[in-house]
Parts: C-alpha cells; sequence; structure tokens
C-alpha cells in the first residue's frame, strides 16, 4: 500500500522540453512566475496563455497530468475566489443579503484564478519533463554563486539525491515493521485520525533508529570512496549548454519582453 | 615491501561516561602482524566480535591504528595526508548492499568514487563502462539499484570500487546478507577480478566455504590471529578451528569424521572432488 507513493511527477517521453538543460527550465519557470504577477489586462493573459499552450503542446505530456497538480488546491482557489469576489471595494455590481459584488471583484477574482492555476500548470511542466536528479543538478550549478556566502550548496544537493534515493527503501522498511507489528497484534487500520495517528508512534521509533543506522553506514561507504566534499569533484554527467539552451534562453527572453511590453504599453 | 604490512597493530574502543572518563577499553585488534603481497587473494575468518570488521576498517583508514604501525602499498596510514591516497587504492565493499549504494541510478554510483577523486568526465565514462563490464552488471547501468537483487546490488558495489581503480579490494563480509545464488554471484565476481585483472583482494567472512578458493587464510579470534596458512593447513587442523568457534566445510567435516572411525584418508581435504579421488585411490588399493 506504501509503496505506491511516488515521488516527483517525472512522464518519461522524447521531447524537447525533456532535453533542455535543467537550468534553462529553472530561469523559464521563474520569469515565468514573475510575468504571471505582472500582467493585468486581456492582452497580457491572452500572450501567457498563447506561449503556455505552445508549450504544452512541445512538451509531448498528456494535459490531464498538468491540471492532476489543480485537484489538491480546488478549495483554496474557491476560498480566494470568493474572497475577492465579495470582499474587493469598488464600482457596485449587484448585491444581495450582506454580499455585494463589485467589478473590481469580478476581475480580482478572475485574475486571481487564472494566476494560479496557470501557476500549477506551469510548474508541473517543469517537474514534469525534469528527473528529480536533473532538478537537484541543475540546483547545484544555478546557486553556486551562493557558496561565497558560505551556503553549503553542494552539500545540500548531495543531501537531497540521497534522500530520494532512500525514500523508497525507508518505506520498503516502513512496510517491513508495519507487518511484524501486526503480526503481534499492533492495529494501524481501526479508530479516527487521531487514534490512528497515535498507533503510528511505535512505528517511528525502530523507523528512526535504522535510518540513523543506514545514515552511519552510507556515511562510511563514501568516505571508503573518497567522498571529501564538493572540492576537486568531477561529474560524470556535467551540464553543459548546447545551442538549443542558448536559443530557449533567448525565447524566454523574448517571451518577457513582451508581457512587459503588453503591460506598458495597455 | 609487501603491498600490505601491519606489524603489532593494535586497535582499542573507548567507553566514557558523561565526563569523558574512560571507563571501559575494548581492545578489538591486538598485536596483529599482517602481511599480504600484490594479487594474493586472502581470507580473513573469525566469527561475529572477532576483530575481522575492525581490522578491515583499518586497511581504508576508516579507522586508524591505537598503536603499532600500518603501511599500505608504502604508506603509513597514521599519517593523514595519506588517507585519500590509500582509499584509492584500497577500496571496500561493505555488508549491507542497501546502504552503500549512494545514487539512484546503477551507472551514476559506479561513477561516484572516480568523481571524487576528479577523474575527468571522458575517463569517467571508460572506467564506468570497464567495470561494470568486469563484474557483469553492464546491461542493468541505467536501472535503479532499487529493483536489483541482493547479488547484482553487491556487484554493482564492487564496480564501483572497481572505477576507482583501486590495487586492492577489502571485502567485509560482503555475502552475509545475501542468499546462496547471490553468493556465488559475488564470490565468481571477486575470484575473477582478482585472477583476470590482478586485483589483490581481501575477503572478510565467516562462511568456511567462501575461503577454499583463497591463496592464504588468516583466522581470527579475540582480536588477535590465531592461525595463518594455506586453506588446506588451516583446515587440516580441524579440532583448533572447533575450539576457536569454527567449523570447516562439510566435505572437510566428512573427510575429519570418516578418518577418525578408521578410513586412511590424507588430511585438510578441501573439495568434493578431492574426496572423491582419495576415496578412489583407497578402492584400489
Amino acid at each position: 500500500m506504501l509503496r505506491d507513493i511516488t515521488l516527483g511527477q517525472y512522464y518519461p517521453a522524447d521531447s524537447l522540453l525533456h532535453k533542455l538543460d535543467p537550468r534553462v527550465k529553472l530561469f523559464g519557470t521563474m520569469i515565468y512566475i514573475i510575468s504571471l504577477f505582472l500582467f493585468d489586462n486581456l492582452w497580457g493573459i491572452l500572450w501567457i496563455t498563447l506561449s503556455l499552450v505552445a508549450v504544452i503542446r512541445m512538451s509531448k505530456v498528456p494535459f490531464s497530468f498538468m491540471i492532476r497538480g489543480l485537484r489538491s488546491i480546488v478549495i483554496l482557489l474557491l476560498v480566494a475566489g470568493v474572497f475577492n469576489l465579495f470582499l474587493t471595494p469598488g464600482e457596485k455590481l449587484a448585491s444581495f443579503w450582506i454580499l455585494t459584488i463589485t467589478k473590481e471583484g469580478v476581475k480580482n477574482a478572475t485574475l486571481m484564478t487564472i494566476r494560479m492555476v496557470y501557476l500549477i500548470i506551469g510548474t508541473s511542466i517543469m517537474t514534469l519533463t525534469t528527473t528529480p536528479n536533473q532538478l537537484t543538478d541543475g540546483l547545484e550549478k544555478s546557486l553556486h554563486g551562493l557558496t561565497k556566502l558560505n551556503v553549503p550548496v553542494h552539500e545540500i544537493a548531495m543531501m537531497m539525491s540521497i534522500a530520494l534515493r532512500f525514500i523508497p527503501i525507508l518505506i520498503e522498511e516502513t512496510d517491513k515493521i508495519m507487518k511484524a507489528q501486526m503480526a503481534r497484534g499492533a492495529d494501524f487500520e481501526s479508530g479516527n485520525i487521531f487514534q490512528k495517528a497515535k498507533n503510528m508512534v511505535p512505528l517511528l521509533v525502530p523507523l528512526f533508529v535504522s535510518a540513523f543506522r543506514r545514515a552511519y553506514d552510507l556515511a562510511q561507504a563514501m568516505e571508503a570512496r573518497c567522498y571529501h566534499g564538493g572540492e576537486g569533484r568531477t561529474k560524470m554527467k556535467p551540464l553543459q549548454y548546447v545551442s538549443r539552451d542558448r536559443n530557449a534562453y533567448l525565447l524566454i527572453l523574448a517571451f518577457f519582453v513582451i508581457v512587459i511590453v503588453l503591460k506598458v504599453v495597455f | 615491501m609487501s603491498f600490505i604490512e601491519a606489524k603489532n597493530l593494535v586497535h582499542e574502543y573507548f567507553r566514557r561516561d558523561e565526563d569523558d572518563n574512560v571507563v571501559d577499553v575494548l581492545t578489538a585488534v591486538d598485536n596483529v602482524d599482517l602481511h599480504v603481497e600484490a594479487g594474493q587473494f586472502i581470507s580473513i575468518l573469525g566469527h561475529n566480535g572477532s576483530g575481522k570488521s575492525t581490522l578491515a576498517k583499518h586497511l581504508n583508514v576508516l579507522l586508524t591504528p591505537s598503536s603499532g604501525s600500518l603501511f599500505i602499498d608504502g604508506k603509513d596510514a597514521s599519517d593523514e595526508k595519506n588517507t585519500l591516497k590509500i582509499r584509492q587504492n584500497a577500496g571496500m565493499v561493505f555488508q549491507n548492499p542497501d546502504n552503500q549504494i549512494i545514487a539512484s541510478v546503477v551507472e551514476e554510483d559506479v561513477a561516484f568514487g572516480p568523481e571524487n577523486i576528479g577523474v575527468p568526465t571522458d575517463e569517467i565514462w571508460e572506467r564506468v563502462e570497464k567495470s561494470l563490464k568486469a563484474v557483469g552488471m553492464w546491461d542493468y547501468r541505467e536501472h535503479s539499484p532499487n529493483k536489483l537483487s541482493g547479488g547484482q546490488k553487491q556487484r554493482v558495489a564492487i564496480a564501483g570500487v572497481m572505477a576507482m581503480e583501486p590495487k586492492c579490494i577489502v571485502l567485509d563480509e560482503p555475502t552475509a546478507m545475501l542468499d546462496p545464488d547471490g553468493r556465488k554471484e559475488v564470490l565468481d565476481a571477486v575470484h575473477e577480478l582478482n585472477k583476470k585483472k590482478g586485483v589483490t583482494i581481501i575477503l572478510i567472512t565467516h562462511y568456511m566455504e567462501e575461503v577454499v578458493g583463497s591463496d592464504y587464510v588468516f583466522v581470527m579470534d579475540k582480536g588477535s590471529v590465531v592461525m595463518q596458512g594455506t586453506p588446506r593447513e588451516i583446515f587440516s587442523d580441524v579440532e583448533t578451528l572447533k575450539a576457536h568457534r569454527l567449523d570447516v566445510p562439510q566435505i572437510t567435516e566428512l573427510a575429519y569424521e570418516l578418518k577418525k572411525s578408521g578410513v586412511d584418508l590424507p588430511d585438510g581435504i578441501l573439495t568434493r572432488q578431492e574426496l572423491l579421488e582419495a576415496l578412489r585411490y583407497l578402492d584400489e588399493n
């Protein structure tokens, strides 16, 4: 049951987006998010929608995968939409009981909803086309400058990738401990949510102990293979820009310039 | 000078109370002399708590001697400057296959060692290919280690060490958590590395059967080396082995029992083939 959890949501396909350097995708996502909060008119929406549709088509990932992420925020969307709709002061459109709908309210609610939906779709395109490892690599390389500020960038990236490797192992272990305790009469299924959570406590202790033991073993194995931090380390698969990455950067910049132009002109 | 040279090697574990006062000293390795030539296949035998794993960790400088001297490939293990160089020359494979695989793709894990010692990218790819082929795991290079069997994982771990091109590999009970098939897989791979690539092998184990194919055997008990010799010499002395709470391989045991009950057999029979021949010889005369 626990093994069904998949981490990350990489969708393997052979598309241009999949082949792009993760740094380009991170940069693009950042520009896209900024653009989402810049636009405030119809032309802006149109331009961003157009670009989004083009990118979705390019990614070769089924659209249903992208809107999957939306399900979890439906309630948030509704709440934000309703609050914006009723609580924005301005020119009155309609009112009943104590609720008033204003012109500005309608505009805000629409913009807000579109922004959030686009935000989720846009970022899922990135996680759907990039493996967690590529993402870690991309982050490590992009944030390398922070090393000068004493941020342990390499170490954080290394921890992230090790965590990714150990999640399935720890899940399997949890499964094993659960079965061993169930065989001796432990009950994980009945009761309300608080009782269930309480029943999980005896599961956590052995899991923690074993996780620490694994961490110790792993640290030793890493040291035995000459690991001594990021200094002087080479890469088997170094990130290297090719011409398509440069073109992608130019396209992203062009996209951003148009967003700004649309905002200034209209 | 030989490849590994240990003289009067001692390692003590200290147990301290809250004020950092030593309350207990456990001598895990006690005055061990070890002498290994390059290219040999060495086994170190001992039951749990005999100090064999502690000794193994010295060979990779995960631990340093409390006293005595240890030279590996001519380099002093007590000198911190030599640590990385020694680790590169004497790789180590551990017991639990899950806890020594670092990356989530087989080929990237094998590349971890060479990456650490700063091998250029092109050469990393060459080394990964060579070492994965050497242990017969090349077809699995793009798999996730989580989907491999225990024996396969352990072979990947060996490939990971091989990719650093060490002169020697120390295997600390590499088969303890494997099923018989996996055990055979791993041992075959190790023997092949020893024969074809001339890598010095130090196999730490408590399975008697695994010792049979080695050049020289050290038997440890309570931190000291209590017996040493060729497998045949070791297994000829069934009584002493039993005194150190170790068993002999089944065939040797059978021959020993037969001999005790009056069959005229030579000492130290190691394989089924040898026993058969000895019996046939008796039959003919």
